[in-house]
């Protein structure tokens, strides 16, 4: 059985309020990724639509899409694992190629979150949790993940500073990307200026500059075995291991605080099956949804020891010219997090890193690239080693 | 004409807000109402769920006993928020909250008049049965 490459990448741009519907979102996508793998709808076996079901009016957006993108009568499906659903998308296309069902599949991610107001959607992110015994307190996405922010304090004493200079190093290349919704350059002032939206509190002890904002996208990841991927593509990016895992939906039925296991466990299952360590990596996309995330996810991918990740951004080892660049496209932070589509875009931005193609934010001649993709609040971990 | 049969939708009764109105473990806002936090225990293998539930994946048994939330847990985290879901911004603001029993671990709220200097991780805390302005019933975390 032979290799499973990707042979195309796109996405839109990541803005707020998308003027228009979303089967014309997900062309722009798809058609960048089409065009960079240099094939016809003909050549696709099989679609995979990732989203989350509660932002869309549609029902079953799949065979919309589907009809939309000319990839009818070709199977077609929807697949859901909250904001790491088109991960888990590449996941189930590289089992579907490995096993030799198809030969090339599409991973279709999306999200129009402006369809509903800003509010509605927090309360539907609250109930990506437990909606039994955790929602009714009021939960809400930057509260569960300020919960662990205040235990990664308390444990190794990471500062409110160390987390506002994540957000500094993702507006750098925010500012570059121009995909990304927020390209304005943020500074570490501005977090203790109480006239900066980014000093705002909203769920202690994380603030405004902390979270990142919603957004409008979509992505496309093209997947194909290894004789097609060497016949249509010059610079076939391979997929050298994936892994996934799950924990409790409720933190009542979790241990952890400090991290997250399903991260470590991913982690652990990609760099086996790539058989490379976590010195290996030359450049990472790390799911970044709050600053607190991606200070988690340097140790939970083993970039940092546990406790020492402030150390990496203090020193700023996770910027380009660092030992190891994290989120040089600006991240969700600056990007956006268009829940469904946001996967597909950090597998888009190491594909062009390690095809050589990221321009301004092109780090040095990359060879094994990393994505780390979480699902709610640490509820699905997805980890993608990537590799030329 | 047959008599419609009426559903058993005390669990609406759960949180500022509740997304579910029926469960199992209905008997929770029962106790609730008489001021006590309950926990459900397996009788086949002892097992103790909080919350509570219904049904033990050991076992794949369905053979449930209430046992009392009692003594105290101590403070794993919290967070203070100053945004609110909809339909939660007249409890603003306010901490949601994690308490460790050993056994079990407890999400919930910190009492309203408990002030935020007060609050440290590690802690002893307990929680007790609460009724919310708007009539409906939750628990909250006090100082032991």
């Amino acid at each position: 059985m032979g290799k499973v490459g990707i042979i195309g990448v796109g996405q839109s741009s990541f803005v707020r309020g998308y003027p228009g519907s979303i089967r014309e979102l997900v062309f722009e996508g798809f058609k960048e990724a089409m065009k960079d793998a240099d094939i016809s709808v003909k050549d696709i076996d099989a679609s995979i639509v990732c989203s989350a079901p509660e932002y869309d009016k549609q029902r079953s957006p799949a065979g919309v899409f589907a009809e939309y993108l000319g990839l009818t009568p070709q199977p077609t499906f929807y697949l859901e694992s909250l904001c790491s659903s088109s991960s888990m998308g590449l996941k189930t296309a590289y089992a579907l190629v490995k096993s030799g069902l198809h030969d090339v599949v599409a991973v279709i991610g999306f999200q129009k979150m402006s369809e509903i107001s800003s509010a509605e959607s927090q309360e539907r992110m609250g109930r990506g949790a437990d909606i039994q015994w955790e929602s009714p307190f009021g939960t809400m996405m930057p509260a569960y993940y300020a919960m662990y922010a205040r235990a990664h304090m308390e444990k190794y004493g990471t500062a409110p500073e160390d987390l506002a200079l994540i957000r500094v190093k993702a507006a750098t290349y925010g500012q570059i990307n121009e995909k990304a919704v927020y390209r304005k350059p943020v500074t570490l002032e501005q977090f203790s200026d109480p006239e900066s939206p980014m000093s705002g509190p909203v769920a202690s002890p994380l603030r405004v500059g902390d979270c990142c904002a919603n957004a409008d996208g979509s992505s496309c990841v093209i997947v194909a075995n290894e004789e097609k991927a060497k016949a249509f593509s010059k610079k076939p990016v391979w997929i050298l291991g994936i892994g996934a895992a799950s924990t409790a939906v409720k933190l009542a039925g979790r241990d952890l605080f400090t991290g997250l296991t399903v991260a470590e466990q991913a982690g652990e299952q990609a760099y086996k099956m790539a058989g490379v360590t976590p010195k290996d990596i030359d450049v990472a996309e790390v799911h970044d949804c709050f600053t607190i995330a991606e200070m988690m996810a340097y140790e939970n991918l083993g970039f940092a020891k546990a406790g020492e990740g402030k150390e990496l951004i203090r020193a700023k080892e996770t910027y380009k010219e660092g030992s190891i660049p994290v989120n040089v496209d600006g991240g969700l932070l600056s990007k956006g997090h268009p829940i469904g589509a946001t996967g597909g875009s950090q597998i888009r931005t190491i594909v062009l890193q390690l095809r050589g193609e990221a321009g301004d934010m092109q780090v040095k001649d990359p060879e094994i690239g990393l994505v780390h993709n979480i699902g709610g609040v640490g509820l699905y971990g997805n980890v993608t080693i990537l590799g030329r | 004409m047959a008599k419609k049969k009426e559903m058993d939708t005390r669990f609406s009764k759960f949180g500022t807000v509740s997304f579910t109105a029926i469960t199992k473990v209905n008997d929770f806002i029962d106790y609730l109402e008489q001021g006590k936090v309950m926990a459900t225990r397996c009788k086949d293998c002892g097992m103790v769920f909080f919350p509570p539930r219904a049904d033990c994946y050991r076992c794949l048994a369905s053979n449930m006993e209430w046992v009392e939330v009692s003594g105290t847990g101590k403070l794993v985290t919290y967070s203070k928020l100053e945004y609110a879901p909809i339909g939660f911004g007249d409890d603003l603001p306010y901490a949601i909250a994690l308490l460790d029993y050993g056994d079990y671990k407890v999400f919930g709220r910190i009492a309203k008049d408990l002030p935020e200097e007060e609050i440290r991780v590690g802690m002893d805390m307990k929680t007790v049965a609460n009724t919310l302005p708007n009539g409906q019933v939750n628990y909250v975390f006090e100082k032991a």
